[in-house]
């Protein structure tokens, strides 16, 4: 009798608790005191419900010890010329390896000796043929590579939150992966563009001697290389790729920025990014302006020409800026990224699911549907099948999607629509325990036991079966979860809790009513 | 209310028959998945890379015309399939290589040739080759694991053979949905796969029930024969089984009809498993146990 009124001030809590938990993340929550709604962890949407954008980019980190090595073997150059160390040239060959070739064994021994100290993150691998060939340590290579991971993280952070997308979520996966998912984004093609670009912004000068032309036939000058710009026209929108030769060293680059913003030029009547360097890179861009002036200054964009200006004087303030062709967009979101930074390798696409706002909302109401249509049939055939047994199976399992509901919002768990197909589901699974159960009584009364001990034997035979046969299907959700991503890990989130639940109004719960039946009525045949 | 009285069918006299029906699903299933590395199977974009997208235009679009748009606009390795919606169109280019902006560029052809029938993206799945193998791996290695994790359990809670029956059982679910789905042409992907996995853990709800009707009766000691005896614990289970799987079929009914496109073919593999589940656990996993034919090996728990 104590055990009754204990069990029961049991379930009606848990019950309470539950609608407590999940009713603010239904669209009832517009009608519920603010206080209450505010106050309670809700349940978020799934971006297939919500509609949004998950992306996986895939940080080429090979590329980023690449520019390393480049950038290793240009100063080492610039140090052996300085301490007037006899070499004949310094290349990068491969993405971690520098050749240097040497004219004396004097020479040459001198170069290890600058290497060892001054470059403690390459060793030499082979000497031969009036060759060095140094090598990036493999420690070196590894932390390379973690920076460039970690970097690419910080600088996508960066882009997303100034480019202004409600609860974004970026995160690692693995070794050189990252995970993106802005909810609820419609313009999908400008996030990828803004998240994806490189950003690599540098000023060099453009190779006044040769004429581009010849040098995208014969190859460029010694020193410069052959570099594109794309020229739109403005009246028929005709792209043309303009060949520059320009000069390998690079002058400055957009490291040295202090801020980027969009400007607008009313002579021309169109956007431009207005660029600001800090102290060391305004006295850097000064240096070289003084130097260059009536040549041209190529800015480059990710390997590309964005334009080219004469220096017509010396540019003391640290300021320039990049225009031609913007659209309003095209230069908020270059000025986004020049602020943001630069990537520390370019970062590849390896994953995009997008989902448009109407598919989400169709599947949520198909998933409402289902779930209600899916629900009725059941509960109406436990009802006729197992009479006033079947309500109270009907009425579990209400409870059992109660709870589960008050669960999910308990944890933020995110509802996608495989994860309504598991609450189905789980309405279907749900019953299962409870048929198991019945036709244990049923089987029980037919051996002749009165109502009273039928039950007791009915729940304590039926137990292990229903345990074991929601265990398995436990095991395989465990492994969904581990294995699956997003809508699917949501499919196993909603599956394995109505398990766990459904084990306890089954045994719990309908236990109850029938020892309330029995025990405080009196009854002596069950409704079955 | 009862759908069966007590009944006495011979399932294990029909034993044989099911042996070549179940034998001829798992050889087609094993088939299916040779077609795999075979490139015969139909992949979804998440394990053979490449870009889905749905086009949702204003008013109907005839297939037709959309794809002698596409093909005149450079595009003859993509697919296209139709929804229920008239005016709902799905374009498939499987391609390992670079699908940026692709769907742009199908957008823009659609917009030339059909200039009075706007377009919004629905969904966009872009998969890169090098995630599609990690995923098939992934899979394979989901499946093996939960299958190890169903031998453990069952074999702990029962007996090694009761586990290695019930397991079998379940490999024998999962392949045969596989081969159907083969049969009817239908992609498989990440979510076919997780209904897969689900099928494997709701076919041993029913093998479980059965199994334990079984090891009640073999633990009662009755003098009887262990066919007779597995015979009389499914006919007694029988009632049973067919209202859990019933009452699962009839929510999965409700999803498969009512789901919406995109949970539509998880939601045939999951009916389709439940069938397939149920008749495995009485004509597979129950005839598995006689291959240990000494009765009393299987009691001594």
């Amino acid at each position: 009798m104590k055990s009754i009124m204990w069990r029961s001030v049991m379930i009606v809590v848990f019950t309470a608790v539950a609608l407590l938990l999940f009713l603010p993340s239904t669209p009832l929550s517009k009608r519920l005191p603010a206080a209450w709604v505010d106050n309670v962890p809700k349940m978020v949407l799934g971006l297939d419900l919500q509609g949004g954008m998950h992306l996986v980019l895939d940080v080429q980190q090979d590329k980023a010890v690449e520019n390393y090595t480049q950038r290793l073997s240009g100063s080492m150059e610039t140090s052996l010329k300085t301490k007037g160390i006899l070499y004949t040239s310094v290349t990068r060959t491969g993405i971690d390896s520098i050749d240097v070739a040497y004219a004396s064994e004097e020479a040459a021994s001198a170069i290890k000796k600058l290497v060892s100290e001054e470059y403690p993150a390459l060793s030499v691998s082979e000497t031969k043929d009036g060759r060095i060939f140094f090598e990036l340590k493999t420690d070196e290579i590894k932390r390379i590579k973690e920076w460039a991971a970690t970097q690419a993280l910080e600088t996508i952070r960066n882009r997303i939150d100034k480019f202004g997308v409600s609860e974004p979520l970026i995160q690692r996966q693995g070794d050189n992966s990252i995970v993106v998912e802005l909810p609820g984004l419609k313009d999908t093609e400008r996030a990828i563009s803004l998240i994806g670009k490189t950003a690599v912004l540098e000023f060099r000068l453009i190779d006044e001697a040769g004429d581009p032309s010849e040098a995208v036939r014969r190859g460029a000058p010694f020193g410069s290389e052959v570099v594109y710009g794309k020229n739109i026209d403005p009246a028929t929108d005709a792209v043309t790729e303009i060949p520059y030769i320009v000069k390998k060293e690079v002058l400055l680059t957009g490291d040295l920025l202090s801020d980027a913003r969009v400007a607008f030029d009313p002579q021309f009547n169109e956007p431009y990014v207005s660029l600001t360097f800090d102290s060391t890179g305004a006295r850097v861009f000064a240096r070289i302006t003084e130097k260059n002036v009536n040549k041209r200054l190529a800015i480059m964009l990710d390997g590309n020409v964005h334009s080219a200006p004469v220096i017509r004087e010396k540019i003391a303030g640290g300021r320039a800026q990049i225009s031609g062709g913007f659209t309003n967009e095209e230069a908020a979101d270059l000025a986004i990224v020049l602020r943001a930074g630069a990537l520390p390798a370019p970062v590849t696409i390896a994953q995009n699911v997008t989902v448009g706002p109407s598919l989400g909302r169709d599947s949520i109401a198909a998933g409402i549907n289902a779930g209600i249509v899916g629900a009725a049939l059941v509960l109406i055939f436990m009802l006729v099948y197992y009479k006033t047994s079947g309500l109270i199976a009907d009425v579990a399992v209400f409870l059992n999607i109660v709870m589960l509901l008050g669960v999910m919002a308990y944890f933020n768990s995110t509802l996608t629509l495989p994860g309504i197909a598991g609450i189905v589901l789980t309405i279907g699974m749900g019953v299962d325990s409870n048929v198991l159960i019945l036709e244990r009584i049923k089987e029980e009364l037919k051996a002749g036991r009165t109502a009273h001990s039928a039950i007791q034997a009915g729940y304590d035979r039926a137990w292990w079966t229903v345990v074991d046969s929601h265990v398995t299907t436990l095991i395989t959700a465990a492994v969904l979860f581990q294995f699956g991503s997003g809508p699917i890990k949501g499919f196993a989130v909603t599956l394995s809790t109505g398990i766990f639940i459904n084990l306890f109004t089954a045994l719990v719960g309908t236990k109850l009513a029938f020892d309330i039946q029995s025990e405080k009525f009196g009854i002596k045949k069950i409704s079955i | 209310m009862n759908i069966l009285g007590k009944t006495s069918f011979d399932f294990m006299g029909k034993r044989k028959i099911a042996l070549v029906a179940s034998l001829i699903l798992v050889i087609a299933g094993f088939m299916a998945i040779l077609a795999v590395p075979l490139g015969k199977a139909n992949l979804g974009t998440d394990f053979a890379g490449g870009l889905v997208v749905n086009y949702r235009f204003e008013k109907p679009v005839r297939i037709e015309d959309a794809r002698k748009a596409l093909e005149a606009g450079g595009y003859n390795d993509a697919d296209l399939q139709e929804f229920a919606e008239p005016n709902k169109l799905l374009v498939r280019v499987k391609r390992g290589g670079d699908v940026k902006g692709v769907e742009k560029a199908i957008g823009d052809i659609f917009t030339a040739s059909m200039p009075e029938n706007p377009y919004v993206i629905d969904l966009i799945s872009e998969v890169g080759p090098t995630v599609g193998k990690k995923l098939q791996k992934d899979a394979l290695y989901a499946i093996a694991v939960s299958m190890l994790g169903i031998l453990i359990y069952v074999a702990w809670r029962f007996e090694f053979r009761f586990g290695v029956a019930a397991v079998i059982a379940t490999l024998h679910d999962v392949l045969a949905v596989f081969a159907i789905f083969f049969v009817l042409d239908k992609e498989l992907n990440l979510l076919i796969i997780t209904a897969l996995l689900t099928i494997a853990g709701y076919s041993l709800t029913d093998t479980v029930v059965v199994f334990d009707r079984i090891r009640e009766n073999l633990r009662k000691g009755a003098k009887e024969e262990l066919i007779p005896l597995i015979n009389r614990s499914i006919n007694e289970v029988l009632s049973r089984t067919i209202v859990t799987s019933g009452t699962t079929f009839l929510a999965v009914v409700a999803l498969y009809v009512a789901g919406g496109e995109v949970i539509h073919d998880f939601s045939l593999a999951l009916l389709l498993g439940i069938i397939v589940g149920t008749y495995s656990s009485i004509f597979v996993a129950s005839p598995l146990l006689l291959i240990w034919k000494k009765k009393g090996s299987l009691i001594k728990t």
